[in-house]
């Protein structure tokens, strides 16, 4: 028997916290006690799992580290703890029932994407589960998305209604089995069903007479149709990306403008030729999140190779390749016939509302896109949004943390009570902590709709259950009309809900995720396109000396007028005239940005910014990329948000790239405040619009202009730390907001700052931009509490 | 400065600072008049102050508004507007000619809205004090019987009808005060509507809530009617009619029209059996000849205003703030 071999000796207990659940890892642990002929148990506790062995003193050491080092894929341990208990003479190891009681300290994984192992079963002729478009173990599949409360069982899932047959009960239910304990476990006999559903005439679906719902599905893509395919965390709209009527079509039927669609490749060979890809980024590619990750496109790939309506006017393509095994079927396993490589694949929703989950819903809603549904009868329990990545200097820079990363919890320096931080109005995730955990949510979307103050709370109610964390404190943004903050109010009952300015909120962000406890303040440097500010000004361009506890704005770029707000925003060109008026710059009829005015609207605009009449005043640095965007000739319209600064660092990327140099950078004015005090300095844009002016007028190519601003930024942003340093000792900076989602800018500022000796903090856990706001949010409200 | 809005922040004013001052049930109603029993007669009785420049604007004038204004606040709780007094606050230096032409308007336009003005009082204030002149006026009017219209009274399945299109007067203002050129010349919508409102009465006594959409426009009135009821708006965005030049002119300034202040237009909530016939009283008045049913409530969402895109999603419509204040950019 097993035991026969154990030498009696040792006994300890060991706990392991952390993703442990759902995850294989007591098979593994089985296994590992069973290699080291170690006698004793395993079991899940609301602690975690808990096992005691017994053995040989060496083989009871190399236990205790290998639990952690050789831990199964999912696992995320947080921490291993042991302690010595009286041997017990037991032979043999053994798998005993889940403990429930106690507190739920437990953490669910991420939805995962399809393990070499599955992949391997689906494509083999002769595996039971060849070719099953739901094929899951304990390794990988949907976990986050399908959970509804814990503890995480198949009772708590939306795979509730799908009862295993015999033999995959028996794998669930064999410790030495790949699918032990694998909720979402099934097979073609007892699992969820494929449907093809096709548009009728009269717009009711109905269901297509094929006996292959996903070759038929694959024959409709090739034929140029639009399909809605259901994913983990919502449904995707999918077309062939080399089709560009195809392309086009979704374009216009999703009212799309110019944002640019990702794309899921079948191989990374089909899209090597479209763009650069290097290790990290192949990694992640790879890797078993599988977010989009942005490539900058090869400026020689050939041009019929993709649909120029993917991505007009992009320097990067969104790329992903397959995560769940439809993925891999409609893509086309070795052997199927050919069919597209490289599919559109953009989220299934109506512009602005959250991605469609339900799957009654999606027959309306969706009717008017496309063609046919793909779609199955497994419920998705919380929409879940492809996650968005760019390498930057080497490293991950989330641009939106959702599928594959929430809801991993960071891990925080200091403990915090009960807490819910609501997030910003763009681009929300709010936050759940606890003790040292901080939980963010997956990616909710803008407060504009409805439909996503909705979703907002409903996934703000599943992420409590599978946490466990009850709120005591709620924490939001200090402007006065954000709906993520009104949501606070309106839900706190008896709780307080503790205001947090935008900007040191984004700074606490980034202290928070690199484990700072807040004995010690930072030089925070928070750029963004807004944020609303002690003194109702729209803040932007911020240089905080900040602790958790509170904040002192010592520098910010100077305040111009932001004439009309959203209109200004969405047309960048009166961002452009309005930094000209501020800085005293004539409006020549040759800048492009003046030439872009129409007659009327120059007029008014100039009445406007005189009179100052719905002109609240900025200081935002993304104002100041959409200003320099438009006056050089790069963007006068924004159709998606950040267009204008995207498309000039593109046009600073390509000219580095093909030209090498950037020639000097622009230099800022840094104004101190008349009178001494203690008043902000200034950083003052002025000089630069006038040298990027004289540049564009004397005929110097945009990309130029373009890499001759993001040094002189860079360069700005150095020597006012620099200043600052000086005057309150303070040596660490803080990068944070949506503007270092600039690769270029946030690898000069973090190169230079190093270079000047600088401890420099950046985002590698959540996003800078207003997606990891509700982080900061949480670290400032529950630090401050503590002292309450 | 941005007490004066008609937003939150004024609402913050008079909920926080005004109404526990002065104390009283009638004030605690916060309606736009008060509603007193005197003697067997129910007594609508309201008061405003008004301060605009410029006092003369294409469309009409400070006393015209000054009239409209108090006669608009009476009406929407459903009275037959009767009596004004006035007050006129003058600034050392302002010319005779201009408080001529001012007091001309004024009594030109109580007549039209079939009120007297039986009270007045006028006084002086130093030079640099004011811009010009102020007006404030205070009315009374009659409610009949059986007729209950409050901000409180909305309920679920209620149409929403506005009487005209919207922003104009604001627009109107704005242009003048600011010397913005928009190509064409935007007249003021400013007018009386206590005959439209005894109209509308007569096709149905159980009006159910008016407003007159003043400062934070058609947005503010939605909202603050949603709040006081507890019942969902759901706005249809297209049927909101906003004319053409206003719609231009909002679009370069970057302003929503919907948030622009109005004089001469009325919202109104009525039950749903009788919102044609409502509707019909109203396109036979002059004033209502473009009315438009724009929505309707909803008990999902309760406090809260939606509009419905032409793309079927449902836009968050809010409560205005007191400055033009980008939430998003
Ligand atoms: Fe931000
Ligand atoms: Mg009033
Ligand atoms: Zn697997
Ligand atoms: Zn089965």
């Amino acid at each position: 028997d097993a035991g026969s071999g154990v030498v009696a000796g040792e006994r300890r207990r060991v706990t392991v916290r952390g993703v442990v659940q759902g995850v294989g890892f007591r098979p593994f642990v089985f296994g590992l006690a069973n290699e080291l002929r170690l006698a004793g148990y395993v079991t899940n506790t609301g602690e975690g799992v808990v096992t005691e062995v017994e053995g040989a003193r060496e083989a009871v050491a190399a236990f205790c580290v290998r639990i952690a080092a050789d831990a199964p894929p999912l696992a995320v341990v947080e921490s291993v703890s042991h302690e010595s208990v009286a041997a017990a003479g037991e032979t043999g190891f053994r798998i005993e029932a889940s403990r429930s009681q106690g507190p739920r300290r437990t953490l669910v994984s991420p939805d995962t994407a399809t393990c070499a192992s599955c992949l391997a079963e689906m494509t083999d002729p002769g595996d039971r589960r060849h070719r099953h478009p739901f094929i899951t173990c304990t390794h990988c599949g949907p976990r986050f998305t399908i959970v509804a409360g814990l503890p995480y069982d198949r009772a708590n899932t939306t795979m509730a209604r799908f009862p295993m047959c015999a033999r995959c009960e028996r794998e669930y239910t064999d410790p030495a089995d790949r699918r032990f304990h694998a909720q979402p476990v099934a097979c073609h006999d007892c699992g969820p069903t494929l449907r093809l559903l096709l548009a009728a005439e009269d717009g009711r679906p109905v269901v297509a007479p094929d006996r292959d719902p996903v070759a038929a599905a694959r024959r409709l893509l090739a034929e140029g149709r639009i399909l809605a395919v259901k994913g983990l965390g919502g449904y995707h709209l999918a077309c062939d990306a080399r089709n560009a009527a195809s392309v086009a079509l979704l374009r216009r039927r999703k009212n799309r403008g110019d944002k640019p669609f990702a794309l899921m490749a079948a191989q990374l060979a089909d899209v090597e030729p479209l763009v650069r890809i290097d290790d990290s980024e192949r990694r992640l590619l790879t890797g078993n999140r599988r977010p989009i990750v942005l490539l900058r496109r090869r400026s020689d790939a050939a041009s019929e190779s993709i649909a120029a309506e993917v991505a007009p006017g992009s320097p990067d393509l969104g790329v992903m390749l397959p995560y769940t095994p439809l993925h891999h079927l409609l893509l086309g396993l070795p052997g199927d016939p050919p069919g597209p490589r490289l599919l559109v694949m953009t989220s299934g929703n109506l512009g602005g509302e959250p991605i469609v989950t339900d799957d009654e819903e999606v027959l309306t809603t969706l009717a008017p896109l496309v063609d046919a549904w793909l779609t199955h009868d497994r419920p998705i329990h919380v929409p879940c949004d492809d996650s968005v990545v760019r390498v930057v200097d080497g490293e991950e820079l989330l641009v939106r943390r959702s599928r594959g990363y929430a809801p991993l919890p960071v891990t925080l320096a200091f403990p915090v009570r009960p807490t819910l931080a609501v997030g910003g109005d763009l681009k929300n995730a709010f936050c759940l902590g606890q003790e040292r955990h901080a939980w963010l949510s997956a990616h909710i979307g803008d407060m504009d709709d409805l439909a996503t103050l909705t979703a907002f709370g409903r996934a703000e109610r599943q992420l409590e259950s599978i946490t466990g964390v009850t709120p005591t404190l709620l924490a939001a943004d200090a402007h006065p009309g954000y709906r993520a903050s009104g949501w606070a109010r309106r839900h706190a009952g008896e709780r307080s809900v503790r205001s947090v300015q935008h900007h040191h909120a984004h700074v606490a962000a980034v202290m928070a995720e690199n484990g700072l406890d807040g004995t010690a303040p930072v030089l925070g440097v928070a750029f963004d396109g807004t944020g609303y500010g002690d003194d109702a000004a729209v803040w932007g361009g911020e240089f905080l000396l900040a602790d958790y506890d509170g904040y002192r704005r010592l520098a910010h770029l100077a305040y111009v007028p932001l004439p009309g707000g959203d209109a200004a925003v969405r047309r960048p060109y009166r961002m452009a005239l309005a930094h000209l008026f501020a800085a005293g710059l004539p409006w020549d009829d040759r800048l492009p940005c003046v030439a872009a005015c129409p007659d009327d609207e120059r007029s008014v605009l100039e009445r406007q910014l005189q009179r100052g009449l719905a002109s609240v005043p900025t200081s935002s640095a993304g104002r100041l990329f959409d200003a320099v965007s438009s006056l050089a000739g790069v963007c006068h319209q924004a159709r998606y948000e950040g267009q204008a600064a995207i498309e000039w660092e593109a046009a600073a990327y390509a000219w580095l790239r093909d030209d090498g140099a950037s020639g000097r950078g622009y230099r800022f004015g840094l104004v101190s405040p008349s009178g001494g005090g203690d008043a902000p300095l200034r950083l003052d844009p002025g000089p630069v619009l006038a040298a990027v002016a004289a540049d564009v007028l004397a005929g110097a190519p945009a990309g130029l202009v373009a890499a001759r601003f993001h040094t002189g930024l860079a360069d700005a942003v150095r020597h006012v730390c620099a200043t600052l340093r000086e005057r309150t000792g303070v040596a660490t900076v803080a990068l944070s907001g949506g503007v270092f989602a600039n690769a270029l800018l946030a690898a000069g500022c973090a190169r230079g700052l190093r270079d000047d000796g600088f401890t420099v903090l950046r985002h590698r856990l959540v996003p800078p931009n207003d997606g990891g706001l509700a982080l900061g949010q949480l670290a400032v409200a529950a630090h401050v509490e503590r002292h309450d | 400065m941005g007490h004066g809005g008609g937003g939150t922040l004024s609402g913050e004013l008079v909920q926080h600072v005004f109404a526990p001052a002065f104390g009283g049930e009638h004030l605690a109603a916060l309606g736009d008049s008060a509603l007193l029993d005197i003697g067997g007669a129910r007594l609508a009785f309201s008061t405003d102050s008004f301060v605009v420049r410029p006092l003369f604007f294409p469309g009409g004038s400070i006393g015209d508004l000054a009239v409209n204004g108090t006669v608009n606040d009476l009406a929407m709780s459903g009275a037959r507007p009767l009596y004004l007094s006035c007050g006129f606050i003058l600034e050392e230096g302002v010319e005779t000619a201009t408080v001529a032409r001012v007091a001309q308007a004024l009594g030109a336009a109580a007549r039209s809205a079939g009120v007297e003005v039986v009270t007045g009082d006028t006084k002086v204030v130093e030079a640099g004090h004011g811009d010009g002149l102020y007006i404030n006026t205070a009315g009374i009017g009659v409610v009949p019987t059986g007729v209950d219209i409050r901000p409180q009274r909305a309920v679920p399945g209620d149409v929403v009808i506005v009487s005209g299109p919207v922003g104009v007067h604001g627009v109107a203002i704005m242009s003048v005060r600011e010397g913005l050129e928009f190509g064409v010349e935007i007249q003021s919508d400013c007018a009386s509507l206590g005959g439209l409102v005894q109209s509308m009465l007569g096709a149905c006594q159980d009006l159910h809530v008016l407003r007159d959409p003043t400062r934070g426009g058609l947005a503010a009135a939605l909202n603050e009617i949603a709040q006081a009821s507890s019942v969902g708006v759901v706005v249809q965005e297209r049927a909101v009619p906003v004319p053409p030049e206003v719609a231009n002119a909002c679009a370069i300034l970057g302003l929503d029209p919907w948030y622009v202040a109005n004089e001469g237009k009325l919202v109104a909530f009525v039950p749903r059996a009788d919102a044609d016939a409502v509707l019909a009283a109203m396109h036979a008045h002059p004033l209502g000849a473009q009315a438009a049913i724009v929505g309707e409530c909803t008990d999902d969402h309760p406090g809260m205003v939606v509009a419905r895109t032409g793309l079927g999603g449902t836009r968050v419509v809010d409560t205005p703030l007191g400055e033009q204040l980008p939430r998003i950019c």
